[in-house]
């Protein structure tokens, strides 16, 4: 913990605030921005073991966000502003008399100022059985681990009594758990707090689709155990019986106000400790904030942003005392949330509670939208609900006590269907709030010029996110594209620039088409590998030489391609040849083997189906080179954005499931698109049968085999954002096959964004597959022919980059370790041997340059 | 095998001034000298090196190294090769930018970049790398 200092911390007054979690975190947030924690000894009790994290995304965990991703804490914040923060460590005892908190460890601490932010506790319902082995809440990351823990072990389905907001965060994590998912919800719809009957029956409709059992109108009577006390069933309020390994308690939760009432503090009658306007309980010296708070209005608040808004109530309050103007005295309860992949959204008066009101909706049940807007009898947008398309919701919101400028009719008509031009965040007054849970307005959003700086000035944007749409639409920069500060076009406008002005260098392009401040400059590190990548795909078509290391180009590659190689952590590179559709001869083999061990090189089988040899020193790649290129190897590009590898199954020749020749067609393929340079790397695989035994369909090109000729997908991919791809054509010839695919990259080259995979850029040009099957296919755009002769000019241009950097004394004169001593080995370049092979021997890193040099 | 776990950084320079040839023409049997010590030390014909691009210096001492530059104007900039962030010494494999009219060198391995004329880390307060002055030779 940050040291303090007690000749500094002797006069200080000393704030203790109970609780860390998100609103708590905010607090603090606000204690810095006042000052306070600089007059202050904060001292900060914390029951979780970890410092706060945004229990609103929890679910997210499910689909790959860490606890340590989920924070909303960062180390620095709570270092530098001396903040004593005590985890796993919660009060348990206040005496307002002497004013002290003691926590469970026995910590004892006087306070001048005490916050509680002690959040709220999911309620279980006393139900028998309730606390079997299997029962969990759903609150904290702990119980997510333990949730997950225990599904992995002992359930294939799951129940979640309750069908409110929380329900079915809880739904979609069983669901994402595997487990077969159940919601058990006493009222007659789903989510009753935030829709009415119309929106419950869009999200039944649409959830029951997506697999999820839900039965509404329906109470918990008992949880049933087995022998050894587990859970393996629950009896419902009609009588059945339903199955289930686990169950999740979900059913509201109540406000933490124990410690308040202990110490005899008023709360509320249905709990939560009473606060005034400026958040102090009946104590002048405590305050309350957050859910376990029951505000002025005598609402007790289950969401973040009116946490947050008392948090700043309470810092402004001590900084300024009786002068200070914040108050908190009620707020909105819009919500914005995607639950199990539904957009649901509710503001304003969405039950239509104020007099005279009237509402409008709209209702499809096919595509599970439904959407109703509250309006006053003076046209006055009151609240409304949206299920299934929220697009509308930050205008809406924002709107919300004016009159639109459109009539509401329209306003609800999904687009095409006699609905006004969307009314767009132009119509929005400049006090409209753009973000609620930083209660930001548009006219504070427009003072900024950029997301990253609305961020940081106003924290817009921080809180759900939902509004950073909307936020990207106030910003005038919203409008650049381009590719860098260098450029202000886009990667594609570039390669018509090129295309059709013949461009052929690099400077030639900056000085004349790039930004005014950035013509006669170097570039930049994006732009230039970047142009690098799109003069080489149209080398051939205008007239620039191909051979990446000549003249200019060889300024503008990465190093990767500069050395023709892949650069590792060390400083020393990997070597890939090319192993055409993953078939080789043994002969080829030994060489490999012969050549990693006379170098010294780690072997290692790559996903591609080819062998990576590591640890060769740059003014060893020739030689290494020299010697593959005599057994007939080549570039394998594995250091380029260009075509990798296209693996294949064994197919029909061997397997007796296999109905063509996979091998066959990879190995043409690959030796079709070899060297092809696009805007970024290119992966494929061909399959003999529909077993799909190469993963084609992880491929940005994957090809499968029919007992009749091949199925095409495109836009697959592996990695970090997973995509299944897309079929464009089935039942193609050999020539058909090849000439759609020479058509689909040439398509894709021409109109991708720098280092933008076939998987996004499908996902984000105009009309998606299908305009691409418009464009590939029917030639919609009539420039097929075109496409396919600059296909034929890459094939018939193709050279090896190894053979031709050997036989050129010239080329060869960069692989030297240094410029003065090539024969002299980088000293830092070190191996130390691990499993029978080398790995690198990395040096101590010490960030911060040492005392005397010139760093400035 | 050892470890080479390199503690000494550059020897401190006064702001390394780029040394921009006369008329911009460089003949090709010229030096490219680094201000090390006290001394000039020639490491290379100017003919070797390519604008936009650097090469690595080997140093006396035998162990520090130095990433040579020259940029599209001619201008030559000199500094520590050994990348801070990841402790390989690939500074001059990076490539050479300009951001606001002040040329930059990206790292090629986790794309830090820094100033060439002061060594300061552009995207990290916090680190830097040592320069040294350079000039072509008479």
């Amino acid at each position: 913990m940050h040291p303090t200092d007690p000749m500094d911390t002797a006069d200080k007054k000393t704030l203790v605030l109970v609780g860390h979690g998100m609103v708590g975190q905010r607090f603090l947030e606000a204690l810095a921005e006042q000052g306070l924690t600089a007059t202050h000894r904060v001292v900060v009790l914390c029951e979780e073991p970890r410092p706060a994290y945004d229990r609103v995304q929890l679910t997210s965990y499910f689909s790959g966000r860490t606890p340590d991703e989920l924070s909303v804490t960062d180390a620095g914040f709570i270092e530098k502003h001396g903040i004593e923060l005590h985890l796993g460590d919660p009060a348990e005892h206040i005496d307002r008399r002497t004013r002290t908190v003691t926590s469970r460890s026995g910590r004892s601490t006087a306070y001048d100022t005490l916050v509680l932010a002690t959040g709220s506790v999911p309620f279980v319902p006393p139900v028998p059985g309730k606390d079997a082995a299997g029962c969990f809440v759903y609150r904290t990351i702990e119980d997510v681990l333990a949730i997950e823990a225990y599904a992995k072990a002992n359930a294939t389905t799951g129940a979640v009594v309750g069908g409110g907001l929380l329900g079915l965060e809880a739904a979609g994590a069983l669901q994402g758990l595997g487990l077969g998912t159940h919601i058990v919800e006493f009222a007659p719809r789903l989510m009753p707090a935030q829709v009415d009957d119309g929106g419950g029956a869009a999200l039944l409709r649409t959830l029951t689709g997506r697999g999820l059992a839900v039965h509404t109108g329906t109470g918990t009577q008992e949880i049933l155990t087995d022998d050894a006390g587990a859970v393996r069933a629950m009896r419902l309020s009609d009588g059945s019986e339903l199955e289930v390994g686990l169950v999740v308690f979900s059913a509201g939760v109540r406000p933490r106000d124990q410690l308040a009432r202990d110490c005899g503090l008023a709360v509320g009658e249905r709990g939560g400790v009473t606060v005034d306007e400026r958040c102090r309980t009946s104590d002048p010296a405590v305050y309350a904030i957050g859910e376990c708070a029951q505000a002025a209005d005598g609402r007790v608040y289950g969401l973040v942003a009116p946490g947050y808004e008392m948090a700043q109530t309470v810092a402004a309050d001590l900084a300024s005392g009786d002068a200070s103007d914040a108050s908190f005295t009620g707020a909105d309860m819009s919500t914005k949330l995607k639950l199990l992949g539904v957009d649901v959204a509710s503001f304003g008066d969405a039950h239509g509670a104020a007099e005279d009101c009237l509402d409008v909706s709209y209702a499809d049940s096919r595509s599970g939208t439904y959407k109703k807007l509250v309006v006053g009898a003076d046209g006055t947008l009151l609240g409304g609900v949206l299920v299934g398309d929220t697009e509308a919701y930050g205008t809406l919101r924002a709107l919300t006590g004016s009159v639109p400028p459109v009539p509401a009719e329209q306003l609800v008509l999904p687009a095409g269907a006699g609905a006004a031009p969307a009314l767009g965040p132009e119509a929005l007054p400049g006090d409209a709030v753009v973000c609620n849970c930083h209660n930001v307005t548009k006219d504070a959003v427009q003072a900024c010029a950029t997301l990253p700086e609305v961020k940081k000035c106003t924290k817009a944007g921080t809180g759900c996110g939902s509004c950073v749409k909307l936020i990207g639409q106030l910003l005038p920069q919203s409008g650049d594209t381009g590719l860098c500060g260098c450029f202000a076009q886009t990667r594609q406008e570039l390669y018509e620039i090129v295309r059709t002005l013949r461009v052929a260098s690099f400077q030639e392009l900056l000085d004349r088409h790039g930004r005014e401040a950035a013509r006669g400059g170097e570039g930049c590190e994006t732009c230039k590998p970047a142009v690098a990548s799109v003069i080489a795909s149209l080398a051939p078509a205008i007239g620039a030489d191909g051979y990446v290391l000549d003249g200019e180009q060889a300024a503008l590659q990465d190093t990767n391609d500069h050395f023709l190689a892949n650069l590792q952590k060390n400083g020393s590179y990997s070597v890939v040849p090319r192993i055409p559709g993953g078939e080789i001869t043994p002969d080829k083999l030994i060489v490999i083997g012969e050549v990693a061990r006379e170098f010294g090189l780690y072997t290692k089988i790559t996903g591609g189906q080819r062998i990576d040899l590591f640890g060769a020193r740059v003014e060893q790649l020739p030689l290494i080179w020299s010697k593959l290129v005599d057994a007939g190897f080549e570039s394998g590009h594995a250091y380029g954005k260009a075509l990798r590898t296209v693996k294949s199954c064994v197919g029909q020749t061997w397997c007796r499931y296999g109905v063509q020749d996979s091998v066959r067609m990879a190995i043409d393929l690959e030796l079709r698109y070899r060297g092809l340079r696009a805007p970024h790397k290119l992966k494929s695989a061909v399959s003999g049968c529909a077993r799909e035994c190469a993963e084609a369909r992880s491929k940005d090109f994957g090809v499968i085999a029919t007992a009749s000729g091949w199925n095409l997908y495109v836009g697959g991919n592996g990695g970090a954002t997973p995509r299944h791809a897309d079929l464009l054509a089935q039942d193609l010839s050999d020539a058909e096959l090849v000439r759609l695919i020479d058509r689909f990259l040439m398509f894709y080259i021409r109109t991708a964004d720098r280092l933008e995979r076939t998987s996004a850029w499908l996902e984000r040009i105009d009309g998606g597959l299908d305009h691409v099957r418009d464009v590939v296919v029917d030639d919609s755009l009539g420039i097929c022919a075109e496409l396919e002769a600059l296909m034929a000019d890459h094939v018939t241009h193709y050279r090896d980059e190894w053979a031709e950097t050997l036989a050129d004394p010239e080329r060869l004169a960069r692989f030297v370790s240094f410029v003065n001593a090539p024969e002299s080995p980088d000293p830092l370049v070190a191996f130390v041997p691990e499993r029978g092979q080398i790995k690198p021997d990395l040096p101590l890193l010490t960030l911060r340059p040492l005392e005397g040099s010139s760093a400035r | 095998m050892t470890t080479m776990t390199d503690t000494t950084t550059a020897a401190p320079t006064a702001a390394a001034t780029p040394a921009a040839p006369a008329n911009g023409a460089t003949p090709a049997d010229a030096g490219v000298q680094l201000h090390l010590d006290g001394a000039w030390l020639t490491v290379c014909a100017a003919a070797r090196l390519t604008p936009g691009r650097g090469v690595a210096v080997l140093l006396p001492d035998g162990r520090r190294q130095a990433a040579l530059f020259l940029d599209r104007a001619g201008r030559l900039y000199a500094i520590d090769n050994r990348d801070p962030f990841t402790g390989a010494a690939v500074l001059s494999r990076g490539l050479v930018g300009s951001a606001d009219g002040r040329p930059f060198v990206a790292s090629p391995l986790l794309k830090q970049r820094f100033d060439l004329e002061t060594g300061r880390c552009l995207d990290d307060d916090e680190a830097g790398v040592g320069v040294y002055e350079a000039r072509v030779s008479a």
